[in-house]
């Protein structure tokens, strides 16, 4: 009978993920009911932009800054073959607008606020504050979950701009201040090429997307977190993770939707 | 930490972010160079556009003057019609001849505007009758082989 029982795990394991995921859609829409509060009290939600979006702008910064050296370095490498080291500016800018910076952003938002928020809801589960809360009538979700709901979504897409601007920066350095491209064509080139609407603001809304999806992901696994110390390890694990292949598969659908049509 | 302290660097961090959503807007995009409200729509047919695609340059003297907003087949001439939309501040003569030039040897392609004496000025709507069309390399190659067979041979 060890074939049933490998069907009923999988069974169970199947059941049990859509379970997870209609928990989670359940709590998303519990947060936006219960925001309205939430907005009512916008220190709180300052307090949260503070530890989330201001914490991470150091690593947010740094990365763009490589990232987009990076990009030059090698962008310069395969141009130079076709003799068109000019349009570097346009590769650069077109890979951080598009794709890396709200991308790598968004990996990087997860593991640094991601994880700090599931393992701090965690424990204020393991600890009974969350349930202390409900005992006095004051409602954890609008009071603890919504400001930092808010917060993420507010966030990602400002560091995800400040990833974009510092990368190209990056790419500048090292494609006219170091190697000697024409500084002109970089970035008239660029001009040409990138497009407000259609590369900067769907970039936009994929940090966008990426912010709801993180956050709600790392406050629901802290939320829903076995109240032990095994529990909150496991559960901070699972954001990261979750929300990683969550951005990246959003980000291939978002990016289907938006460049495939052409 | 106080309070006033984190307000400040909120604010610090929410204002970098709309600074650097503007830079790139205006920087590293097209929003300083180009303003769709102020533009007026024309268009031409061409036999052939090459690889001319939508939101292309159309450029006069080298000058970035509009984009090309749409390409569309006309199934009762079998031409391409292109229609573009073109800055308000440039206005052009009615027998302004419109080609499709190449950037460089492999850059992209674009259209590009040579003004005529006409003292009638193109209005919105209107079509640009004198046009040529892209050079297409395989035409030119096969053009060049097709000469060098009918020479007689040395």
């Amino acid at each position: 009978m060890t074939l049933a029982r490998t069907f009923r795990r999988i069974g169970h394991s199947a059941i049990n993920a859509v379970w997870r995921i209609g928990l989670a859609t359940r709590f998303f829409f519990l947060i936006l009911l219960y925001s309205g509060s939430g907005f009512r009290r916008f220190h709180l939600i300052i307090k949260e932009l503070f530890s989330t979006g201001v914490m991470s702008l150091i690593i947010i910064i740094v990365a763009g800054l490589f990232v987009g050296m990076v990009l030059g370095l090698q962008g310069y490498e395969t141009l130079k073959r076709y003799g068109s080291e000019s349009a570097l500016g346009v590769m650069v800018a077109l890979g951080l607008v598009r794709e890396l910076g709200p991308v790598v952003a968004a990996l990087l938002f997860a593991s640094r606020a991601g994880s700090a928020m599931t393992a701090e809801i965690g424990l204020m589960k393991a600890t009974e504050q969350i349930s202390a809360m409900e005992m006095m009538a004051v409602n954890p979700i609008a009071r603890i979950v919504a400001p930092r709901f808010w917060a993420g979504v507010i966030s990602m897409p400002l560091l995800a701009a400040m990833f974009s601007a510092v990368g190209v920066f990056g790419g500048y350095f090292v494609g006219v201040v170091q190697i000697g491209v024409d500084e002109g064509s970089f970035w008239s080139q660029m001009q040409s090429a990138v497009d407000f609407r259609e590369d900067i603001l769907n970039g936009v809304i994929k940090s966008f997307v990426f912010g709801t999806a993180v956050t709600v992901i790392a406050l629901f696994e802290g939320y829903d977190a076995p109240p032990t110390a095994e529990g909150v390890s496991g559960a901070t694990t699972r954001t990261v993770v979750t929300s990683s292949l969550v951005i990246l598969m959003l980000d291939f659908i978002l990016t289907a939707m938006m460049f495939g049509g052409n | 930490m106080e309070r006033t302290t984190i307000d400040l660097w909120v604010g610090i961090f929410v204002v970098a972010g709309i600074a650097a959503l503007v830079m790139l807007a205006m920087k590293v995009g097209n929003l300083s160079t180009y303003n769709v409200s102020d533009s007026y729509q024309v268009y031409a047919y061409f036999s052939n556009i090459g690889g001319l695609k939508p939101k292309a340059s159309i450029k006069s003297a080298g000058v970035l003057v509009g984009r090309v907003t749409g390409i569309t087949l006309d199934t009762e001439r079998y031409q391409a019609k292109v229609e573009m939309s073109l800055d308000k501040r440039y206005q052009f003569p009615q027998d302004t001849f419109a080609s499709i030039l190449t950037s460089g040897l492999l850059g992209e392609q674009y259209i590009g505007l040579m003004p005529g004496g006409d003292d009638l000025m193109l209005k919105n709507g209107e079509q640009l009758k004198k046009t040529q069309s892209a050079v297409v390399l395989e035409d030119l190659i096969g053009k060049f082989i097709y000469n060098k067979a009918e020479e007689p041979a040395k």
